[in-house]
């Protein structure tokens, strides 16, 4: 196997989970709030075609991105308003919000099928620049990639460090008592919707605009739902989340490097892989699982009398 | 409607149970199409027109409403593979998965006995299908008595897993000598029988059964009141005795065995044979109707008929005006979110109960 062959199973992996992070860490937030979204692929759907089709037209990508990560956070809200002011179940909203995601994305998709955008400016890995040339270009990467780690720290420090972050997580473990010491539940479930929505927006936006550059229908290919497996996965914790989503991608690497080697494996066994190995941890992890979890996750707040 | 109630004793008629759901049912459809009309306005359609053919297509003839039944098989089997772990408390989300399982074990009978005559090998299908499913669910079960992990995430994660061994064993070795994304259409008696000349197959048969016997069960047998009663209070009902971890396994086997018949009715009945990702989320549609319907079995019927309705009203959408086949999927969002959202019905048509 050449070593060309190699860095660039390398280089599609940082950019396949640079989408992934941003999309985990959105759930991250969602669910410290003691909220499920199930919608999340639905969500991503909706903003990569947003975001895609508002680069086509402006010709700006910069635009695209900020367009998707407003997409996001407006349809997170439509699911904020279902299950925190109409108090739904959060796994049938959440579905709701699938198929809803399904249907707008191939609606507002469909007359940029195949349109040519400019994709995100590409800078050098510092320190690589001396590599020869055949290999720089797999090692440039768009600003959002560079960004991805340091916004996993500052979702950190978000939820542990601010007050904001205190109160979100206040709501996630028992909204009542939130209640009690002074919180508005619904308004602060609101906002961890939206920001993880900005957040899904945000990986969306990377996967339309700067990775793939192209729009499909169901491009985004059940990463919302690995997004949220990768949350527990990573035990609710954003810095968990980078390893959680290297993980995974080393998996999807180790897939892609078999395939690229000629190893006589059945594509179908590789691309299962991933969910094995996921399976497998959380299967690790089970018994202490419980602990790390938002007390009342997935629970309809009712209101406190 | 209104009109008509306006003219009798409103209260009375608004107290009956059935029409009251019925009056529910027809205003969701209603604001859902409402929604999707102002969709069709912003992307320049018409909607009256589009709404005459949906319901053309679907109600203006024999051979349409016989569609409606068709796409109603698979999403009335995987609700009630919702509705019934439900009861003892259970999320199933697993549906796709167990679907997509079933379908494999009865191909691979299709393909291996196809020697063998119909009345005997159809009903190793449906054994096959059944267990199929079981196995898929077997597992989030298990691992969720042992109390290692909930069994939404399980399920969840297996249902990206069976795609692909649908796809592996087609592409790897069951494929036909003509096209590697299929298998061969299996033989006359692997086919389930058809009705009155339309697609309408078997299956709808083993859906009102399996709806008939979830009604049964529930209400009239003690496995009924013990499912209820571990639903209600998992404490109460172990210490009253009710073996609350055999319960969880088998109703969950149980409920897997229900879509992976689903699976093999798609794969015996509609399709005559096994393509790779052959289901347009027929497991999580099931998961919603059997939401949607509060696990009532009536509530079930209903549901499934009108997403179906909507479905196939979709193919003709398709064509006559050209959007997207997953903009029906639009629809669909719409009905759901009208439902989730429990628009405040007006006054007259609040019976006392709702």
């Amino acid at each position: 196997m050449s070593l060309l062959a190699l860095l660039g199973v390398l280089s599609s992996t940082i950019f396949s989970g640079t989408s992934l992070l941003y999309a985990t860490l959105g759930e991250v937030v969602t669910e410290r709030s003691g909220t499920v979204n199930l919608g999340l692929e639905g969500v991503l759907l909706v903003s990569a075609a947003t975001g895609y089709g508002v680069t086509v037209l402006t010709a700006n990508p910069l635009v695209g991105v900020l367009a998707a990560m407003l997409t996001g956070g407006l349809v997170n809200l439509i699911f904020g308003y279902l299950i925190i002011t109409r108090k739904a179940n959060q796994l049938a909203a959440g579905l709701a919000v699938m198929f809803f995601g399904y249907g707008l994305s191939a609606l507002i998709g469909k007359p940029f099928v195949g349109k040519l955008i400019k994709s995100l400016p590409r800078y050098m890995f510092p320190g690589l620049e001396d590599l020869p040339l055949r290999y720089t270009s797999l090692f440039k990467f768009d600003f959002l990639i560079y960004l991805v780690i340091p916004m996993a720290i500052f979702i950190w420090w978000l939820l542990y460090r601010t007050r904001w972050g205190l109160s979100l997580r206040a709501v996630g473990e028992n909204a009542e008592t939130a209640y009690a010491s002074g919180r508005n539940p619904g308004a602060i479930k609101f906002q961890g919707l939206f920001v993880g929505g900005l957040l899904a927006g945000l990986g969306a936006a990377h996967l339309s605009i700067a990775f793939t550059m192209n729009w499909a229908e169901y491009m985004t290919g059940g990463r919302g739902f690995i997004a949220i497996a990768l949350v527990i996965f990573s035990k609710w914790h954003p810095i968990r989340a980078i390893a959680g989503v290297l993980v995974f991608s080393g998996a999807v690497a180790f897939q892609l490097l078999l395939q690229v080697s000629g190893v006589n494996i059945s594509p179908f066994i590789l691309d299962m892989f991933p969910f094995v190995l996921t399976l497998t941890v959380l299967l690790i992890w089970g018994g202490t699982r419980k602990h790390s979890a938002p007390a009342t996750l997935g629970r309809v707040y009712e209101g406190t009398e | 409607m209104i009109q008509s109630s306006n003219a009798l004793p409103a209260k009375s008629i608004f107290q009956n149970k059935y029409l009251q759901i019925f009056v529910r049912y027809g205003l969701t459809v209603l604001l859902a199409l409402l929604l999707f009309a102002g969709i069709l306005l912003i992307t320049g359609n018409n909607p009256i027109p589009s709404y005459r053919d949906l319901f053309k297509a679907t109600f203006g003839s024999a051979y349409g409403f016989s569609e409606v039944i068709v796409s109603m098989i698979p999403i009335l089997l995987t609700a009630l593979a919702v509705a019934l772990p439900a009861r003892i408390g259970m999320i199933n989300v697993g549906g796709e998965g167990q679907l997509y399982l079933g379908a494999i074990f009865a191909t691979f009978a299709a393909l291996a006995f196809k020697d063998l005559p119909g009345w005997l090998l159809l009903p190793i299908m449906v054994l096959l299908g059944i267990l199929g499913g079981a196995v898929w669910a077997f597992l989030p079960a298990f691992f969720k008595a042992i109390g290692l992990v909930n069994e939404t995430i399980t399920t969840l994660l297996m249902n990206m897993i069976a795609p692909k061994i649908a796809g592996l064993l087609v592409f790897g070795f069951w494929h036909s000598p003509r096209e590697t994304n299929m298998t061969p259409n299996f033989v006359d008696a692997a086919r389930l029988p058809t009705f009155f000349g339309t697609r309408i197959h078997l299956g709808i048969v083993f859906g009102l059964v399996v709806l008939a016997l979830f009604w049964f069960v529930m209400k009239y047998t003690r496995w009924g009141l013990e499912m209820r009663s571990i639903g209600g209070n998992v404490q109460a009902a172990r210490r009253n005795g009710i073996p609350v971890k055999p319960y969880m396994l088998i109703i969950f086997c149980i409920s897997g065995g229900i879509a992976g018949l689903a699976g093999m009715a798609q794969v015996s009945g509609f399709y005559g044979l096994l393509i790779p990702n052959f289901s347009p989320g027929y497991g999580y549609m099931g998961f919603l109707i059997s939401w949607l319907a509060g696990g009532d079995p009536l509530g079930i019927l209903l549901m499934a008929f009108v997403v179906s309705v909507i479905m196939t009203g979709g193919n003709m959408l398709q064509i006559t005006i050209g959007l997207p086949y997953a903009v029906i999927n639009l629809l669909l969002a719409f009905s759901l979110f009208v439902v989730l959202a429990k628009p405040v019905l007006p006054k007259f048509l609040r019976g006392k109960a709702a």
